[in-house]
């Protein structure tokens, strides 16, 4: 079975973001990078099929030099090759360009099961997947958690308001994945070692042969709006601040 | 005439979802800007009857494909319905709402309109005749105004930001012929598992509770339960609480969790990590309970009290109740 996932570098959850003077973009200095925690779960995911089924797993990174980290990150996880698409034209992709370059890598490569997270956490977006879906024809099974492979089917269950669904799809289709959808693996000492003869193939936009324009465009950013000031309720006794709290709700919050 | 603004509407089991008119209202409110019309399209069986109800929350006019084939959602019927109809009437807006259901269709009506999406959208507004959506973007940690050069222009919209307001227009049904062959499809739904009794929807709440490590155990959460039970509130929790087994998945709030944008949160026994407050900071009001008076969740807090949730939940629990009656 070929695998392959799409992999985001993206800032460490805990990182400060601080924003350019201009609003054009964020500080990247000083920023600790690390895996999208999403695509955490995509490669655990295809390393257990793997594991199941044979075959192999290819990681597939667009971003500028520091993204090798991630793909680094992955082959150490247990992954068997990797592409970096690396381009400074690539640099402010939007969700279509970005599908569209791992579309053109991704069309030359054997694919059974293509894995993405639902979400990258530096833009937030939840649409590279899919979209990279429709470029390559193929069927989605997004935010999933829980997938079983077995007769050339995918049997996924996503979870939606109130419900879970259990959905099927033919092969090749793409999966996101959803928090929930396993425990990733750390790479060991051993996989760390052979990730670094792993083979990376670096490829910029001219040899993938794609040339698309940004259409969603930044045009400011801004800090978030500031929280005023809280109150905190004063006294020894639970029962007394439980009562003022509930008075505050009604009559100042006006929100019970 | 300008080109319409035009929304997708969401149902499930033939009853519109909240979202649709959050959606409809906030589409009226640009159409009038644009001075043009606004078209829903909706998808279903047995739907057609629907189209009045979106009426009253501002739709001229609403696309209906109705048959069994839309029973259940699937990205594939119902993109391939949305983007024909799409194609052939180019509205210049598109917006869906950013639900579980929205964020797949309009991803993928991304791909097949080859355009672009400010997704998870908390602002609309016009500007020089385009549509300028602002969005949270690293976790709520800055926020970005997006414009959309591909056609339509499309935005996904946070659901419970936006004021669903009636504002009666005619809402006329017009058929359309998706022409979708059902064996065509390479994805079906084989079962749709609903949880039972009632349980409130985080992402559409208007109130939460939540409890976290400080709950101590599963068992506690009967506490967050009778509060919620009173505040007729969804019951959260913080990714210690659902790592730990106490709380399914499904429950977490946060960075790798649900995005919720309540009027009220009350957060229990939750520190407010980044990757919480990630999930939670655009609610309205926000109320901490901690007994440590130096956890990060009193910075964001309008309300905090310092002190053991055990004494003070239920004692919340009490007096609420005897507002409420
Ligand atoms: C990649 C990544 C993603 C993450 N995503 C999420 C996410 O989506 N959501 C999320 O919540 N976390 C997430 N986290 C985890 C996050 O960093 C914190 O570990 C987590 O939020 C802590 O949960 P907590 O506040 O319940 O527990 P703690 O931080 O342990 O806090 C417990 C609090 O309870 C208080 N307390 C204890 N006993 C009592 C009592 N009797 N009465 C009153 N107060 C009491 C304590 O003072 C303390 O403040 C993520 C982390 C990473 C690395
Ligand atoms: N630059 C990229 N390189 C590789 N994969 C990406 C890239 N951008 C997005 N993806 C994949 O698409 C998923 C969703 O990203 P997004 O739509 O940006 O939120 C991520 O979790 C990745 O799996």
């Amino acid at each position: 079975m070929h695998l392959v996932v799409c992999v985001k570098q993206a800032p460490d959850t805990e990182a400060l973001i601080k924003l350019k003077p201009d609003g054009s973009g964020i500080e990247e200095a000083g920023i600790k990078w690390v895996m999208n925690p999403y695509d955490e779960y995509a490669v655990e995911e295809a390393l257990r099929l793997k594991e199941k089924n044979g075959g192999d797993v290819t990681i597939v990174s667009l971003g500028p030099a520091r993204a090798m980290e991630s793909i680094r990150t992955a082959l150490a996880m247990g992954a068997d090759k990797g592409i970096h698409i690396s381009d400074p034209s690539l640099d402010r992709a939007d969700a279509f360009v970005a599908a569209s370059a791992l579309a053109a890598a991704i069309k030359s490569l054997p694919h059974d099961i293509i894995l993405c997270g639902q979400r990258a956490i530096d833009d937030d977006s939840g649409q590279v997947g899919s979209i990279l879906a429709e470029l390559l024809g193929v069927p989605q099974l997004t935010i999933i958690m829980k997938l079983e492979v077995a007769g050339g089917v995918a049997k996924a269950v996503k979870a939606i308001e109130g419900a879970q669904v259990v959905l099927e799809s033919a092969l090749p289709c793409v999966v996101t994945a959803q928090k929930g959808l396993n425990e990733p693996r750390y790479a060991s000492l051993p996989g760390i070692m052979k990730a670094k003869k792993k083979p990376v193939d670096v490829k910029n936009a001219a040899a993938l042969g794609i040339s698309v324009e940004q259409k969603a465009r930044i045009i400011k950013m801004m800090p978030p709006p500031q929280r005023a000031a809280g109150k905190i309720i004063q006294g020894d006794d639970p029962e007394a601040k439980a009562r003022e709290l509930v008075r505050l709700l009604r009559e100042e919050a006006k929100v019970i | 005439m300008a080109q319409e603004v035009w929304i997708v509407a969401e149902q499930r089991d033939g009853v519109l979802r909240k979202v649709s008119f959050e959606i409809a209202s906030a589409a009226r409110r640009i159409a009038d800007e644009l001075q043009t019309d606004v078209a829903a399209v909706l998808l279903g069986s047995g739907v057609s009857a629907l189209a009045g109800a979106l009426g009253k929350y501002g739709v001229d006019t609403v696309y209906v494909a109705d048959g069994p084939v839309f029973q259940n959602y699937t990205t594939e019927a119902y993109a391939a319905a949305v983007a024909k109809i799409v194609k052939e009437k180019d509205p210049a807006i598109l917006l869906l709402p950013a639900s579980v259901q929205g964020k797949d269709l309009s991803s993928r009506l991304v791909g097949k309109l080859a355009t672009g999406m400010a997704s998870d959208c908390t602002e609309l507004r016009i500007e020089n005749g385009k549509l300028v959506a602002r969005r949270p973007m690293y976790a709520a940690k800055c926020f970005a105004d997006v414009v959309i050069d591909g056609t339509p222009q499309m935005a996904s919209l946070r659901p419970n930001v936006f004021a669903a307001v009636e504002m009666p227009k005619a809402g006329t049904a017009v058929a359309f012929d998706a022409a979708i062959d059902p064996a065509s499809l390479k994805t079906k739904v084989l079962e749709i598992q609903k949880e039972s009794g009632g349980k409130v929807e985080l992402t559409e709440a208007n109130v939460i509770v939540s409890g976290g490590r400080g709950m101590k155990g599963p068992e506690n959460y009967a506490l967050i339960e009778e509060l919620a039970a009173v505040l007729g509130a969804a019951v959260g929790a913080s990714r210690a609480a659902v790592d730990a087994g106490w709380r399914p998945q499904t429950d977490q709030v946060g960075q790798t969790g649900k995005t919720v944008s309540p009027n009220l949160y009350v957060a229990c026994g939750i520190s407010g990590a980044i990757q919480h407050l990630a999930g939670m900071s655009s609610s309205k009001v926000i109320v901490a309970i901690n007994k440590d008076p130096d956890a990060p969740i009193f910075a964001k807090a309008d309300y905090g009290v310092v002190d053991d949730l055990f004494k003070v939940v239920p004692e919340i629990t009490k007096a609420a109740k005897e507002l409420m009656e």
